[in-house]
């Protein structure tokens, strides 16, 4: 395959308080089997040989798991490629000649660091509400003393696949975390193991997306389309269930 | 006499670690929360013992460079961990477990505390199955295992081709219920960049804030170091993009010895690269070996499609040369046997630099959906990257980096040379001696973080008085500047050639010269031009932006310094390692079949290395390894 030239608008953002826009380069020889951060790398190694500052970006495993990536492209999160990471897209996906523009996540919970690289820290504090088991180092009963049918282990795996990459974020209009709460209550709810906390995760979990300023959910299921990791809005719907349930049953 | 004190309890291999914890000092549980405890990095090793030390009632810091503690780069392990349950009822054992890690190591490692790992690996599949990770299970409802190399029992336990990160989300999830209750407080996008010492031991660290560019101080009673492996001194690699050795390296410099730096582990099956531009190499995972079948064509240059190549053509050479495990060999035996078939000029795809991993007989026999859910992800993700899809051509593979067995010495306590420094996970150099066996280090890391420093960091607390150094002590003061003096050298060069160009040099010297297989004469030549790259480096690397920003380049720009040294150290040690043993292959010591040679007469130690100055000769210092339990055979896989 040849290599193609293509020309690319880039958002630059020099930090949280400054103002933003976007710059365009065009970028020459550009092999198709590169993946999309390589081809990154080849333009900031010509912007450093300019000696012009390079484009900030987020990544770190380059192999969609890690869950660092996280680019808008033409308007989609992480690109065209279903099911994929920006750093699992490869650049056989464009053409010759392609204008391709390139976003950070847009979202009043993921404030701009730098360029392309933004602030998911919420995520963070979302699990810390109560994205685990209550359990301590060296209390584990042996492990096949719970026996777990292999459907709900395999669909609980199924929800546990999230990379918290903050895609579905970006894809919603309004910047709801649902996907992302849903996938970690989901995992937790369809396992032994997470029925003692299992209301008050779901309510816990909830009230802290709220206090981060994520927005509700229309079920639009762009954030389905967008996820790489394929977490599907069933989870979602399962989110529902669980919160009603909990607040029922509040004691608070 | 050697320096090193490896504090092996003495006792019965089965009852020592008992004995060692019945003996170890305790903190009374209301003294605890008076201790401070840095964990450097929140991988498996990091994330277990910052969560269990936090749950303890310790305070703890822990630090990681990425955004999130859950992106460490365990996350990306792929096929699974071992432990002795037995549940397939095979033989397995502590003992076997025991045994097949350290034949697995080509007897370079401890006896001891191979068999500490063995004794509590069956505790970490209890811990991680009660915090909800999801293992692969049987229809029955219960744990299901698969086999990986170097073994004859099926002892993983996998979470489809995702095990890595359903424990790194476990360890992350206890974390974070140790965050909200205040017992940890996790400092995301920091980069370790010095270790400071005081009155004979770790007191704290230097770290750089990446988005503001500010140094920071924090100062602790114990110091863990939990940061992971070393390959990206070889530019390309499975590591992360981020992967460093500066943590690691600053330690030494401050007076930890680094043992086996040249045990390095080369990956057989990974893609291929593809061309210059290429930033990291992807694993297509052990575990595909229990249904791939490795193959080149039987006739040299055959360039006849895959699926062209009649059965008769085709060369199974790992089932050839080694019938009792087959495809199943040990990794560093399926590496050499690659490069030996490719350089031979079997090799397949445009460079000619791969191998085949065939899946067509597992799939006419167990079906696609079997296979799919076995590796689904590895497939697709193969896919993505080289646009074939796997279900009807074989996989093209080639050995890349993947794990470094050297890291800093550390005591049976996990404890380095310098008191109050542990290290823990691949970071350390203890339980793989020279080779180690898929899904070990897993098991390793949630090993040293879950069920070993708890118990010897206490002891090292238990004798320490808490915040006797404070960051305002003369010796963070000196590090600091030490500190500030490196960023300012770095950011003023302004050279004309950009930080990664370096590296790459670097990564093809050290893959060229200190990689699969390494002589005498090139790793003189290799650590010549590593000289003279760190020396270019200096005068002429070209670092964009400010200290005072977030600053990728910078940050990227300290470790190639420090692999620029590093580097070094590793092809010293390849070369004064005269034998071959695991992933170390001398190529003056092999048999007359070309496989390893060892020399357990003269090399039947771990060497550690003390720095001396950066223009002195550091001093190599040996650890002799008894074997009292286990026999030193010649490995043998046929
Ligand atoms: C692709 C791949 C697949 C693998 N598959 C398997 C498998 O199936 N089974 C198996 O047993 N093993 C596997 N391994 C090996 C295993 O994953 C690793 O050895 C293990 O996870 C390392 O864990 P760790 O906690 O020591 O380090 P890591 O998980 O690498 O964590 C390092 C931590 O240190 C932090 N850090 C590093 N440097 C600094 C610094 N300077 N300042 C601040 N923080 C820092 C990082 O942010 C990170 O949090 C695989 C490895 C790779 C690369
Ligand atoms: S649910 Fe999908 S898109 Fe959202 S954070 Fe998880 S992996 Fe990313
Ligand atoms: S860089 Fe890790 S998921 Fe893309």
């Amino acid at each position: 395959m040849v290599a193609m030239k293509i020309i690319l608008h880039i958002w630059r953002q020099d930090g949280p308080e400054t103002k933003g826009a976007f710059k365009t380069y065009q970028l020459d020889g550009v092999s198709p089997h590169m993946s999309f951060l390589e081809m990154l790398d080849v333009l900031n190694e010509k912007l450093i040989s300019n000696n012009e500052e390079p484009v900030v970006f987020e990544h770190d495993c380059r192999e969609g798991i890690c869950g660092c990536c996280g680019l808008m492209i033409n308007g989609q999160a992480h690109g065209p490629d279903h099911e994929t990471t920006a750093c699992q897209l490869h650049m056989r996906k464009f053409k010759e000649g392609d204008h391709i523009w390139i976003e950070p996540w847009r979202a009043g919970a993921f404030p701009v660091i730098r360029d392309l690289m933004v602030d998911r820290s919420a995520l963070d504090r979302i699990m810390q509400a109560g994205g685990f088991v209550s359990i301590n180092t060296g209390n584990a009963p042996e492990a096949n003393s719970t026996i777990i049918p292999k459907q709900n282990a395999d669909d609980s795996f199924d929800a546990a696949t999230c990379i918290g990459c903050g895609a579905c974020v970006a894809a919603c209009k309004n910047a709801s975390a649902m996907l992302f709460v849903s996938a970690k209550v989901s995992q937790f709810a369809l396992l032994p193991q997470g029925q003692p906390e299992r209301s008050t995760r779901v309510e816990n979990m909830i009230n802290q997306m709220d206090q981060e300023g994520f927005g509700g959910c229309t079920n639009t299921n762009e954030c389905e389309a967008a996820c790489p990791a394929g977490i599907s809005v069933e989870n979602i719907a399962r989110l529902n269930r669980e919160f009603i349930a909990a607040t029922l049953t509040s004691k608070k | 006499m050697t320096v090193l004190q490896s504090k092996v309890p003495d006792g019965p291999l089965a009852d020592k670690w008992t004995q060692h914890k019945n003996k170890l000092k305790l903190v009374a549980p209301n003294n605890k929360r008076k201790y401070n405890v840095i964990v450097v990095g929140t991988g498996l090793a990091g994330a277990a013992a910052a969560a269990s030390l936090g749950e303890m009632g310790y305070n703890v810091k822990a630090f990681c460079y990425q955004d999130s503690a859950r992106r460490a780069h365990s996350i990306a392990a792929q096929g699974g961990i071992n432990a002795a349950k037995n549940y397939p009822n095979d033989g397995d054992s502590v003992w076997r477990l025991f045994y097949d890690t350290i034949k697995g190591g080509d007897f370079r490692s401890r006896e001891a505390n191979v068999y500490r790992l063995a004794e509590v690996s069956n505790n970490i599949i209890d811990q991680c199955v009660a915090q909800g990770v999801p293992f692969a299970r049987e229809y029955g409802g219960l744990l299901a295992n698969r086999t990986f190399g170097g073994a004859q029992v099926s002892r993983t336990f996998y979470a489809r081709g995702q095990t890595g990160q359903q424990l790194l989300l476990g360890a992350y999830s206890a974390l974070m219920r140790q965050v909200k209750k205040g017992k940890v407080k996790v400092f995301p996008r920091r980069d370790m960049l010095d270790l400071v010492n005081a009155d004979g031991a770790a007191r704290g660290i230097i770290t750089r804030n990446m988005v503001t560019g500010e140094l920071e101080r924090h100062a602790a009673d114990a110091v863990l170091v939990c940061t992971g492996g070393y390959g990206n001194a070889y530019y390309l690699s499975t590591n992360a993009m981020g992967c460093n050795v500066t943590a690691a390296w600053r330690c030494h410099k401050r007076g930890a010895f680094f043992a086996n730096p040249c045990f390095t582990q080369i990956h057989p099956t990974c893609i291929p690269v593809s061309g210059d531009y290429q930033s990291k190499l992807t694993l297509m995972s052990e575990s595909l070996r229990n249904d791939g079948r490795v193959w080149v064509p039987k006739n040299k240059g055959d360039k006849r499609p895959p699926e062209q190549i009649p059965e008769e053509d085709r060369d199974y050479y790992l089932e050839r040369r080694y019938p009792a495990f087959g495809n199943m060999v040990p990794r560093d035996v399926a590496s050499r046997a690659a490069k030996d078939r490719c350089d031979a000029g079997y090799g397949v795809g445009e460079t000619g630099m791969a191998v085949y991993l065939d899946f067509k007989r597992a799939i006419e026999e167990q079906g696609k959906e079997a296979i799919e859910a076995k590796y689904g992800n590895l497939f697709h993700m193969y896919r993505k990257i080289t646009d074939e899809d796997p279900y009807k051509v074989p996989m093209r593979i080639y050995p890349a980096v993947h794990y470094t067995m050297g890291g800093l010495w550390v005591d049976y306590n996990l404890e380095s040379t310098i008191p109050g420094l542990f290290v823990l996970g691949e970071a350390n150099f203890s339980d793989h001696g020279a080779n180690r066996l898929g899904a070990s280090a897993l098991m390793q890391g949630l090993a040293d973080g879950y069920f070993v420093s708890p118990y010897t960091v206490g002891n090292h607390l238990a004798q320490t008085t808490p915040g006797e150094i404070g960051t305002d002590h003369d010796a963070f003061e000196s590090v600091e500047q030490e500190v500030q003096g490196r960023i300012d050298k770095l950011l003023s060069i302004k050279g004309n050639r950009s930080v990664d160009s370096f590296h790459r040099e670097l990564g093809k010297i050290m893959w060229d010269k200190c990689g699969m297989a390494r002589n005498a004469q090139g790793l003189k030549e290799a650590i010549e031009e590593i000289r003279s790259l760190r020396w270019a480096y200096w005068e002429n690397v070209n670092v964009t932006g400010q200290g005072n920003q977030l600053n990728q380049e910078l940050e990227k720009a300290g470790r190639v310094a420090d692999f620029l040294e590093y580097g070094e150290l590793m092809c010293r040690d390849a070369l004064a390692r005269e034998e071959s043993c695991g992933g170390h292959f001398r190529e003056e010591y092999q048999t007359e079949e070309n496989e390893a040679k060892r020399d357990d007469e003269h090399f039947c130690h771990v060497a550690a290395w003390e720095y001396q100055g950066d223009d002195k000769e550091p001093i190599r210092h040996q650890e002799e390894l008894k074997f009292e339990n286990v026999e030193l055979t010649t490995r043998s896989y046929k």
